[in-house]
């Protein structure tokens, strides 16, 4: 007989209630020691690796990776007595999977989680398991871990270097630093090759978190929403020298003063002439609706894909207020901390393609918006320049392009040119935003 | 131009911070700080490095498997530590933040008591008196005030000067990089100097207060701020175990004598994130980190142990089992913490409950036994 003990999914971050599985380092039949990391989930605040508390065999997973679990839910069961051993009278728990949620995911585990014997490192259960695991491609879980500290583990992961394979030079017979990179640069011409067993032709990437919010998203849209796009080149050295000016002010000292805070600003002020480009489209009820406010949505990469979180009530903002706004959007977004509330209710976009240096593209509507203003690359660029005789020469000015896309059902070529046209003229020349 | 939130206000160039052994564990000596060898055990700050950091390992692990609502962890931080606290007399009091495990570990505290608080089992976790090391201080600075105060009391009971070894008694303050933008730490630090306390303010710079660098929160090194309260501060490099003993006995010494208070800064880095609450990989650069992680407190006085033979292999081998011994008795043990009585807080907080709070109590302890309500979590 055997003594089933279930780890519960703690909250490791004060007042989580759900993580979500991103890998599984064991599976069933796998012998692990107290300590022994066994999974790696993210929660809101972080991703962490998970140590069992628990010696013995492991006998289910109870979530799939890429899965969420609710705090308190059953993660793992693992066996902790080995076969033929119940006579020596100790304690057996059985799983409690209805065991109440704790507020703050710690406490007393019911009944007897006392002290537990220790085990040898060696697997108990089907002497084949090691085999098993070569044969299922996964070297790197053999049951000894070769012993190296975790930012070694670390260096290793990013350079795509297998620990099993490395030869350790370090003190007891750790892997060192050295040792993985050696190791790595004696593999990376070996991999190059495409037929290469060890370095399969594809790869699969399971489809969640943003990258498929993102998916729904611009297929939803794309397949709903007739989309028409609009170009337009400009030059905006007018704009350029006026963000000099501001970005000298005391006002603004404290502030980032970029080219798409003045984007942003032309957009809006072009924006109230044009009021079909802040409306959506309600189907069930038969109805456009004019939005008499403006939550700008600003399109912002980060490491974890592409969020889209809104600006509320842009149009009503002075241009101090919109900086520090776009500022503190960007700030959150960046730092992986945009929060849904933040992403919903958008009633137009911008997107700064501009930043990775390409000159504009073909935007898709943010789901439910009727416009979306793309901007490229800010460059330098030869323009045809007419002086106050009426002589015109080519001179260097700053140049960009603009790209609209809008819903065809909401608008038609008149209002999207109006408006493209609109904000265009605002950047060639500010000075017409005080008409 | 303006300045932007990426380019933070230049720092002041400073001196190097004073070292007494490097990072490939080879010792100096350095005429600002001298230290006489022979007074000094290697072998114990090695051990009592080696399981403070046990300690912090197994309190992690202890969190990550839902034992613990929180922990801080100090990894990085065990020299600092180890060193300023082989530097206090029995008598010396110390006051600390809520991160300083290794000092608490050489004090002698049981280390399960340490987990007390940060399993929600208690609000203290043990008597101040009984190794005159206060309770853990959660909110930034206050223990700075609170080892002041403690000061004025030892030089109003004349428990400085005396030349009585066993009379004369120092505090020993701790505080971090965070602390030092506190109203409450600079009030510390004028009371201090204008009444010429016995007090030691052991500041581990440890780069980070949570997300802010250092480097945002002042332009000079944090020793060079006590000059301007008048008194001394002195830099030392909070990697090295024996520069912090010398600097914080140095300090100790001069407090217990009448010579008032000194500011020792130990330069050092907190290897994980703020705590396990925290995901420090969002604010601080990885390159930064294995940087100092490659000037680890413990490799290099291991590697000078080592290499000049100064202990034998079973220093290490015992160590090991010390260490093994030592897991097991924080897992056990933490597992059977007492939970505590719903009573303890109002009996604690007056020395005679008031009538509206005897009321509020029996209010109290007749919701706490009807159990959880419908739709409530436990």
């Amino acid at each position: 007989m055997t003594s089933p003990q279930q780890f519960l999914l703690p909250d490791v971050g004060e007042g989580l209630t759900e993580a979500e599985i991103l890998a599984w380092s064991v599976r069933p039949g796998d012998t692990v020691e107290v300590n022994q990391i066994i999974v790696e989930v993210e929660t809101a605040k972080a991703a962490v690796e998970l140590p069992s508390p628990y010696a013995g065999v492991v006998s289910a997973l109870h979530a799939e990776v890429g899965g969420s679990l609710a705090v308190g839910k059953p993660l793992i069961t693992i066996d902790t007595g080995p076969p033929g051993e119940s006579a020596d009278g100790r304690a057996t728990r059985q799983p409690e999977p209805e065991q109440a949620a704790l507020l703050v995911g710690y406490g007393p585990q019911s009944g007897g989680a006392g002290r537990r014997r220790r085990r040898s490192a060696a697997p108990q259960h089907g002497t084949s398991l090691p085999e098993d695991r070569v044969e299922a491609g996964r070297p790197d879980q053999v049951v000894e871990r070769p012993a190296a500290k975790p930012p070694v583990r670390k260096l290793a992961k990013d350079l795509g270097v297998d620990l099993t394979t490395v030869t350790a030079t370090g003190p007891g017979g750790t892997i060192t630093r050295e040792d993985v990179r050696e190791a790595a640069e004696r593999t990376a011409p070996e991999n190059v090759p495409a037929p290469d067993k060890a370095r399969p032709a594809e790869t699969r990437i399971p489809i969640r978190g943003v990258r498929k919010h993102t998916a729904a998203a611009m297929v939803a849209s794309a397949f709903t929403a007739p989309h028409v796009t609009e170009f337009i080149t400009v030059d905006v050295t007018a704009t350029m020298r006026l963000r000099e000016l501001i970005a000298g002010r005391r006002e603004f000292r404290d502030l980032r003063i970029t080219p798409l805070l003045f984007f942003a600003r032309a957009l809006l002020i072009a924006l109230a002439k044009t009021p079909e480009a802040n409306s959506s489209w309600d189907e069930t009820a038969q109805e456009i609706v004019l939005k008499h406010y403006v939550n700008l949505g600003v399109a912002a990469a980060t490491d974890r894909g592409l969020v889209v979180p809104n600006v509320k009530g842009a149009d009503r903002m002075s241009l101090r207020e919109l900086a520090q706004a776009l500022a503190d959007l960007t700030a959150t977004a960046r730092a992986g901390r945009t929060s849904p509330q933040d992403m919903t209710g958008g009633t137009i976009t911008l997107t700064n393609v501009g930043v990775f240096g390409v000159d504009t593209g073909t935007p898709i509507l943010n789901p439910g918006e009727a416009a979306i203003l793309a901007v490229g690359a800010v460059r330098r660029m030869p323009w045809v320049v007419r002086d106050d005789n009426g002589d015109e020469r080519i001179e260097p000015r700053w140049v960009t392009q603009l790209a609209l896309s809008f819903d065809h059902r909401l608008m038609d070529g008149r209002q999207g040119s109006e408006l493209l046209a609109g904000v265009a003229e605002i950047l060639h020349e500010p000075g017409l935003a005080l008409l | 131009m303006a300045p932007t939130e990426t380019a933070p206000p230049e720092t002041a160039p400073s001196d190097p911070p004073i070292q007494l052994l490097d990072r490939s564990g080879k010792l100096s000596t350095d005429d600002r700080l001298p230290l006489d060898l022979a007074t000094v055990d290697l072998a114990t700050l090695h051990r009592d490095m080696t399981l403070t950091r046990r300690l912090d390992t197994e309190a992690i692990a202890l969190q990550r498997q839902g034992e613990l609502g929180l922990w801080p962890s100090l990894r990085g931080q065990e020299a600092a530590q180890v060193g300023a606290a082989h530097a206090l007399r029995r008598q010396d009091m110390v006051f600390p933040t809520y991160r300083e495990h290794g000092v608490a570990w050489c004090r002698g505290l049981d280390p399960v008591a340490l987990l007390g608080l940060f399993r929600g089992t208690t609000l203290g976790g043990w008597d101040p008196y009984a190794h005159h090391f206060n309770l853990y201080t959660l909110v930034i600075g206050a223990q700075t005030l609170h080892a002041v105060g403690y000061a004025m009391g030892l030089h109003r009971d004349d428990s400085t000067g005396t030349g009585d070894p066993d009379r004369d008694t120092a505090v020993l303050a701790f505080l971090g990089d965070g602390a030092l933008s506190e109203g409450e730490t600079n009030e510390a630090f004028v009371w201090a100097a204008a009444q010429n306390l016995p007090v030691v303010f052991f500041c581990q710079n440890n780069q980070w207060a949570i997300s802010a660098p250092y480097s945002v929160q002042s332009r000079i090194p944090a020793a060079q701020r006590a000059a301007g309260y008048g008194f001394p501060g002195i830099r030392v490099d909070g990697n090295d175990v024996l520069a912090c003993l010398a600097a914080t006995r140095q300090a100790l010494h001069r407090a217990r004598s009448g010579g008032g208070p000194t500011l020792i800064e130990a330069v050092t880095y907190r290897l994980n994130a703020h705590t396990t609450a925290d995901d420090a990989t969002r604010y601080r650069p990885a390159a930064e980190t294995e940087d100092w992680a490659a000037r680890d407190p413990l490799e290099r006085l291991e590697a000078h142990l080592r290499s000049t033979g100064a202990v034998t292999d079973d220093h290490f081998t015992d160590l090991e089992q010390r260490e093994r011994d030592l897991a097991e008795q924080l897992r056990a043990g933490c597992r059977e913490l007492a939970e505590p009585d719903p009573a303890s807080p109002f009996e604690h907080t007056y020395a005679q409950i008031p009538a509206d709070l005897r009321q509020q109590l029996r209010e109290h302890l007749e919701f706490v036994s009807t159990g959880p309500q419908d739709g409530e979590r436990q």
